[in-house]
């Protein structure tokens, strides 16, 4: 199920620092052509249909076609994600539509407590810095062969 | 007419690289889950002037397994014994699993969990009246650390909106470990061995897939969690499909190859996963199955699973087979054997179940079934949902097709092969799960090689830690490593190899490339070179038809191996004349190289297994059924770099947690 790039909506992310799909695509197939300020997908039958250029993409220039060796034409999904949610729509072949709404974060983003200031105390113990921070016991098999 | 040959990627290769040498205390190498857990944990224990690099070959924020997202955290332990953690993995994987490591990632993995949801990865919660509330509303209910009652699909499994899954967790660990200290887009490749110690880790050299340069990196010690390998077996798909993987398409057996090419010991390589799915899209079916209840059918409309024949048939696997829950592998047997005696195709029956469930159910909660429903492919499969989407399946009034798909190997998921790994230093831990460095102390998930460390898909005979225990056992290996490198604050690596001499290994298919190129007018077909695209193909054809692969409904025999076992001595040979002409297809290049290593491993390890012990997920017909008086152990093997030569062997299992 290939990412396509629509050549009229693609602008090669000219004002942003970076190519979004390029950025994004854990296989690195989304480059740009630079010459045509445009990005394509350099090898679709590696595409894992993850979605993530489609979702990053800022002018939603990027869509998925289903694999030519199963997928029958004239079905598409494609999300909208928001700071809180992401929005589905789903068409059917037939003309159906769904659409579905779903959370992905409940925190704004950039505020991961990543606990910069945490500093572990007893290196030679097995306990995890938060969990020792907790004052957690690591427990010992009891019900043993 | 300007003939065709140049390079089909846009970022071109070039004869010469650019080097980068740097020198840091800890290398982390790969960027899923697992290492996300190192890059969070690792700067809490390590001193401020501690040097630490992490290499991602993609970007963190949707690299690995997790990427697309997850519809469910398959591990929290919750208010459940961790003995009975290990009991469940044990029994799944027919009872050969390493319960040090199994026992010590359930002492941890909730703390990952609660970490998750503070970072904001919505979980879903129960009411006190026993309705299921979605994240966002599941709020108000507080946290899962604070006492908070997750939604439980099976014993172990919890439910998330997780399409921002790993965004989430990548975000904490870039905070953690601080930006300066990435680098994304940087394929490492090969492990460096010590020129002066034996048996010890000193480096890694790797190259850019942005620009033309290659790092080479020395450290005291290293962690490798790239994940497991997929693409190694001829997918059910073989056009645009090939990359519809159930695992990451991206998962070359990086992990494997790099620490079994240094020697390290590997464990359970035989040991595969061929997960049952949803036909082409592999959707996921535990919440089809464990939430809303379906049964799989026959082609004769029939729920063989709990059949007389079926229960006669788990009973020759028994005690797994008869076991509360049946194995994942003779889930698969099951099907198969329906399959073969023309009973099939196996169909998942959605109609029933979902008209079961509205029998109960309001319109609204009826409503917000079909939209959970669709929310399990949306958030970890989206392709799943456009296919029913193209075959306009309403699951409510159609069912489906299930499948089990091609091979894989992983060792975080219903899976366990991978490297032999310490488990931590505990009186209860039986000696012979401590693996001992050079001075004499024991670091926790430390391989056999000194100074080597691996998590996730990595770490062997220890399955079912999926993203969750992937993430606390990056943490684990975190702090190890901080010890390992403060004991061994003297030790300075250095390579045995020259600057030139890596440059040239990891550039040599480009200049293979670049040499020979103009020879002919189509830059594929060339007789001086092989593409990777080409050597993938030969890869899965070879496994397809010997290897057990779907083409013989996952069944080898001894002659069978044999013969793919020579197929793939040439077709390693035939490596050294892979040519890249772009960066993409160097990273195609090195990616195929590592399959071919680590599927090599997969059939040794297969070959001198002599029974079945995983019916479901192959066959050997030469020794069909389990032989505990002779197989109930582990197997481990271990490639010398020096004579350039394996061994195969055999390594005690020890019961730790009782029936």
């Amino acid at each position: 199920m290939p990412s396509f790039v629509i050549q009229e909506k693609c602008d090669g992310c000219k004002g942003g620092d970076k190519t979004a799909c390029m950025y994004i695509c854990p296989n690195d197939l989304m480059v740009l052509d630079p010459n045509a300020m445009k990005a394509y997908n350099q090898e679709p039958d590696q595409c894992w249909e993850c979605f993530s250029c489609v979702k990053i993409c800022p002018t939603q220039a990027i869509e998925v076609r289903g694999y030519s060796d199963f997928v029958p034409m004239g079905s598409s999904i494609m999300p909208m994600l928001g700071t809180e949610d992401v929005m589905w729509t789903c068409k059917f072949r037939n003309g159906l539509i769904k659409r579905f709404k779903f959370p992905i974060r409940t925190t704004p983003e950039g505020t991961a407590n990543a606990y910069p200031d945490l500093k572990g105390k007893d290196l030679e113990s097995e306990l995890l810095s938060t969990q020792e921070a907790d004052g957690y016991t690591i427990p010992v098999p009891t019900e043993t062969a | 007419m300007a003939l065709p040959n140049k390079p089909l990627g846009e970022l071109k290769a070039v004869r010469d690289p650019e080097v980068e040498e740097r020198e840091v205390d800890i290398l982390i190498v790969g960027g899923g889950m697992a290492a996300c857990g190192t890059a969070f944990e690792i700067k809490k224990w390590a001193s401020d002037d501690t040097k630490i690099l992490l290499c991602d070959k993609a970007s963190m924020e949707r690299s690995g397994a997790v990427a697309q997202g997850l519809s469910a955290i398959n591990t929290y332990i919750g208010d459940n014994k961790i003995e009975d953690y290990v009991r469940m993995v044990r029994n799944d994987l027919m009872g050969i699993v390493r319960e040090d490591l199994i026992y010590d990632l359930g002492c941890h993995i909730d703390d990952s969990v609660h970490l998750f949801e503070e970072w904001g990865l919505p979980m879903w919660k129960k009411t006190e009246d026993g309705k299921n509330l979605d994240g966002k509303k599941g709020q108000k209910m507080g946290t899962l650390k604070g006492g908070a009652t997750p939604v439980r699909t099976g014993k172990w499994q919890i439910m998330i909106n997780g399409e921002s899954y790993k965004r989430i967790v990548a975000e904490a660990a870039k905070l953690a470990l601080g930006e300066d200290n990435i680098l994304e887009r940087v394929f490492i490749v090969e492990i460096l061995l010590d020129a002066n110690k034996e048996n010890q880790i000193a480096g890694a050299v790797g190259f850019s897939v942005r620009e033309n340069k290659i790092y080479i990196i020395k450290c005291k010690t290293m962690m490798v969690a790239c994940g497991g390998a997929v693409n190694i077996y001829q997918p059910r798909s073989v056009g645009e499909g090939k990359g519809r993987a159930w695992y990451p398409v991206w998962n070359a057996g990086s992990t494997y190859t790099m620490c079994m090419k240094v020697g390290a010991e590997l464990s359970m390589m035989e040991n595969r996963f061929t997960p049952a799915r949803f036909k082409d899209g592999y959707g996921p079916v535990g919440a089809w199955f464990l939430l809303f209840k379906a049964k799989a059918l026959n082609g004769l409309g029939e729920a063989f699973a709990g059949s007389d024949a079926a229960k006669e048939e788990l009973e020759k696997y028994a005690p797994y087979g008869t076991a509360a829950i049946t194995p994942t592998c003779l889930r698969n047997h099951l099907m198969l054997f329906e399959m073969k005696a023309g009973r099939g195709p196996i169909i998942m029956d959605t109609v029933t179940a979902l008209a079961a469930l509205g029998e109960t159910m309001s319109k609204k909660e009826l409503k917000h079934l079909e939209s959970e429903a669709w929310e399990d492919f949306l958030d970890m499969t989206c392709g799943q949902a456009n296919l029913w989407c193209a075959q306009d399946c309403e699951p409510e009034k159609k069912n489906s097709e299930l499948m089990p798909t091609e091979p894989y190997l992983l060792g975080s998921h219903s899976g366990c092969c991978g490297l032999w790994a310490s488990g931590p230093d505990f009186d209860w831990v039986p000696d012979s799960y401590k693996v001992k460095a050079d001075n004499g102390k024991v670091y926790n998930r430390m391989t056999t090689v000194n100074g080597l460390f691996t998590a996730g898909d990595g770490v062997g005979c220890s399955g079912h830690k999926f993203s969750s225990g992937s993430h606390a056992e990056g943490r684990i290996t975190a702090k190890a490593m901080v010890r390992y490198a403060k004991d061994h604050a003297d030790f300075a690596p250095a390579l045995s190899q020259t600057k030139e001499e890596l440059v040239d290994l990891i550039y040599k298919p480009v200049r293979l490339y670049l040499d020979n190129c103009e020879y002919t007018t189509t830059v594929d077909i060339n007789p001086n070179y092989v593409k990777p695209s080409g050597m993938a193909m030969r890869l899965m054809k070879a496994t397809h038809e010997y290897g057990a692969g779907t083409a013989t409904y996952y069944q080898t025999s001894s002659k069978s191996l044999e013969i793919v076992m020579d197929l793939l001595a040439t077709m390693r040979e035939d490596c050294e004349k892979l040519a890249a002409g772009d960066l993409h297809e160097l990273m195609r290049v090195w990616e195929i190289e590592h399959r071919i290593w680590t599927v090599e491993a997969h059939l040794r390890h297969i070959q001198f297994r002599k029974e079945t012990r995983y019916p479901g997920f192959y066959y050997q017909a030469d020794y069909p059924g389990q032989d505990d008086e002779n197989w109930f152990c582990f197997v481990n093997s271990k490639y010398d770099p020096k004579a350039k030569a394996w061994d195969i062997f055999k390594k005690d299992y020890v019961k730790i947690i009782s029936d």
